[in-house]
């Protein structure tokens, strides 16, 4: 069994939990329908989006360039990152110059995936979450479960015994609105004393080198705009041509997300406040590389809406820590095989190929198709496990063969019908373990229809 | 260098040149319904007041907001007690209940006001405070952001932004809560024309 079908397993344990899980993203899911059954353009507004995604794919390296020289006429600081230990090095060596202690951020699955909170917290300095759900999964010392509600896997009983421990609320309470108002409380301290606020990037416009922040709390601007030193992280897939292009954007990405026609504060940001100033580092981490690869490249048109992890059955019923990577769900499950191919071979398998990712993903990426593609790459690299292996041989073996076939068909259903359980349902049977084999026809299919001809 | 090793890798990478689209504005012509603005700015869980003019502006946001004590705003004709030109340090806004300022276009497809940093005083003054205001002239308001961006030079400023509501949180167990990290209400009033 691979690692994710294991800690699969274990979420679905307990069965009313699962439901519980299932239910809370398949309600997500519905609001996205009735946001998008809003608009009468939904479906020409999602190609535009793919076509202006696949320019910017054709072109990034002019649009980066336009964006950086941009960005640094506006009086803004500009890095470049190969990688997560680069990108983490040049976040430091900011905060390093100013002596920056404590530091607020808003949500970035960047830094996430960098780990940047752990570098920084080696090396002295106060990391502090600042979007609710963020803070939450911060103080309980896990990864987030979902790239939007980071603790949806939880329940309010959890948060609130976690706040009264933490937090020092009432012991018992559990709800939203008074654990909410308590949060506040305790992350305006820590906004006013922040010496430096860290943001992920939305969308960065290459003609006016800007970013853009998208956020319901509010928590990136109340660090941003307090912090004399604002950062702005974001991978090379962010840039978007024009400003006229977020017009796009703007209307498909909450929609897709949860569902509201946009998200409650959407941020421009240009230039640094007079007394303030502004970075922006720019990080590849594999993204490059990616966009060599024909057959997975669309994946970077990825905005991390997060629609296709609502929408999977996969991920309603597994959770979103059991893929072990940053980015869950369907679109995780293409872009980290990326990162590491024999690590992440579990994850392409993690899925139904039913195909609902791709329907409701907001720039058209055909996400099980490349869950598939990815398949026959594990395969033809060798990562299967052993069992797998073994079943696809004789498959292709069997299959082929019309005698073959026929001798087979006939020798399994001759064995269900025959054979005692224990040798029918045991450790070699993965696919019995949950369900009944189907009763075998007396007759098959061929059989019949010869008998009919004659 | 990593700028010039990611740019060659780029260039070695990405695929063959796609043109880009041209976009439909997606509008039909008319002038942009306030009820669907108005409505909108109810789902994002604000409220709009319509037919203030410079009269009974201050009498309204008395009306509104009775229990604020400290009001700041940078424009003249609210009735303030914040002086936004002087602060030590932008965390003294820490205190303010009330925040008035001029919004300068709204979108009718979703409740979402074009603010930039020239209305606010300060940038952080819309998050900070407990309560916000947003003063619109109706006949600014458009119907998509499509028209939105259109209308907007996005870099005309060093920070603008579109607030659709009060901060929100759904983030324990997916239930609504407004009232997050930003303000705790938003008010549109809509100034009579």
């Amino acid at each position: 069994m691979n690692e994710h079908a294991q800690k699969a397993a274990e979420f679905i344990r307990d069965e009313s939990r699962t439901d519980w899980h299932d239910e809370a993203l398949w309600f997500v899911r519905t609001k996205r329908d009735k946001a998008s059954h809003g608009i009468p353009e939904w479906e020409e507004l999602r190609e535009l989006a793919s076509q202006v995604k696949d320019n910017v794919l054709s072109n990034l390296d002019q649009y980066l360039e336009q964006f950086e020289s941009r960005a640094v006429q506006n009086g803004v600081h500009v890095h470049w990152a190969a990688d997560a230990e680069a990108h983490n090095r040049i976040v430091y060596s900011i905060l390093e110059k100013h002596q920056v202690q404590r530091l607020v951020k808003s949500k970035s699955m960047l830094t996430e995936e960098c780990h940047l909170n752990e570098y920084l917290i080696e090396r002295g300095v106060e990391v502090v979450d600042t979007d609710l759900g963020e803070r939450i999964i911060q103080l309980k010392e896990e990864p987030p479960s979902h790239i939007v509600m980071p603790a949806i896997h939880l329940k309010k009983e959890e948060v609130g015994e976690l706040f009264h421990e933490k937090l020092h609320t009432k012991k018992g309470a559990t709800d939203p609105k008074y654990l909410t108002e308590a949060a506040r409380q305790h992350l305006r301290q820590k906004f006013l004393a922040a010496q430096a606020a860290i943001t992920g990037v939305n969308f960065a416009i290459a003609e006016t080198g800007g970013v853009v922040v998208c956020t319901n709390e509010g928590n990136a601007d109340m660090g941003v705009h307090l912090a004399p030193v604002q950062i702005h992280c974001m991978g090379i897939e962010k840039i978007l041509p024009r400003a006229e292009h977020l017009g796009i954007f703007t209307r498909l990405l909450a929609r897709s997300a949860t569902g509201q026609p946009i998200t409650i504060y959407t941020s421009h940001y240009h230039r640094p406040r007079p007394d303030g100033e502004m970075h922006i580092v720019i990080v590849d981490n594999g993204r490059t590389a990616q966009l060599g690869r024909e057959d997975f490249r669309n994946s970077l048109k990825c905005i991390r809406c997060g629609a296709c992890m609502n929408t999977c059955p996969i991920y309603r019923r597994s959770g979103g820590h059991s893929y072990g990577s940053t980015v869950p769900g369907p679109i995780g499950s293409i872009l980290t095989p990326g990162i590491d191919l024999k690590k992440y071979s579990g994850l392409p398998f993690a899925s139904t190929l039913c195909g609902s990712c791709s329907d409701v993903c907001p720039v058209k990426i055909n996400i099980h198709e490349q869950l598939y593609r990815w398949r026959q790459v594990i395969t033809q690299e060798g990562h299967l496990p052993p069992a797998k292996r073994q079943s696809m041989k004789w498959a292709g073996r069997v299959l082929p063969s019309t005698s073959w076939y026929n001798f087979f068909g006939k020798l399994v259903s001759w064995a269900i019908r025959r054979f005692p359980r224990p040798f029918l349902y045991n450790r070699f049977n993965e696919w019995g373990k949950e369900r009944e084999l189907p009763q075998p026809p007396r007759q098959s299919f061929k059989e019949w229809h010869r008998q009919r001809e004659a | 260098m990593s700028r010039n090793s990611i740019l060659a890798a780029i260039q070695k990478n990405k695929p063959a040149e796609k043109p880009l689209p041209a976009i439909p504005s997606f509008a039909n012509g008319k002038a942009a319904p306030i009820d669907i603005f108005t409505s909108m700015v109810e789902v994002g869980g604000g409220q709009v007041i319509r037919d203030t003019n410079s009269h009974n502006l201050n009498t309204t946001i008395k009306k509104l907001f009775p229990e604020a004590k400290r009001i700041a705003s940078p424009l003249p004709a609210v009735e303030r007690n914040v002086d936004l030109d002087q602060l030590p340090s932008p965390g003294e806004l820490e205190s303010v209940d009330l925040a008035v300022v001029r919004g300068q276009i709204g979108v009718a497809e979703n409740g979402a006001v074009w603010v930039t940093e020239e209305n606010c005083g300060h940038r952080v003054l819309p998050f900070i405070t407990q309560h916000l205001i947003i003063l619109l002239n109706p006949s600014d308001i458009v119907h998509n952001m499509h028209e939105a961006y259109e209308r907007i030079q996005v870099d005309a400023t060093g920070f603008g932004l579109f607030i659709a509501g009060p901060s929100k949180t759904a983030d324990i167990e997916q239930s609504l809560v407004i009232g997050a990290q930003g303000a705790r209400s938003l008010t549109v009033v809509l100034e009579a024309v």
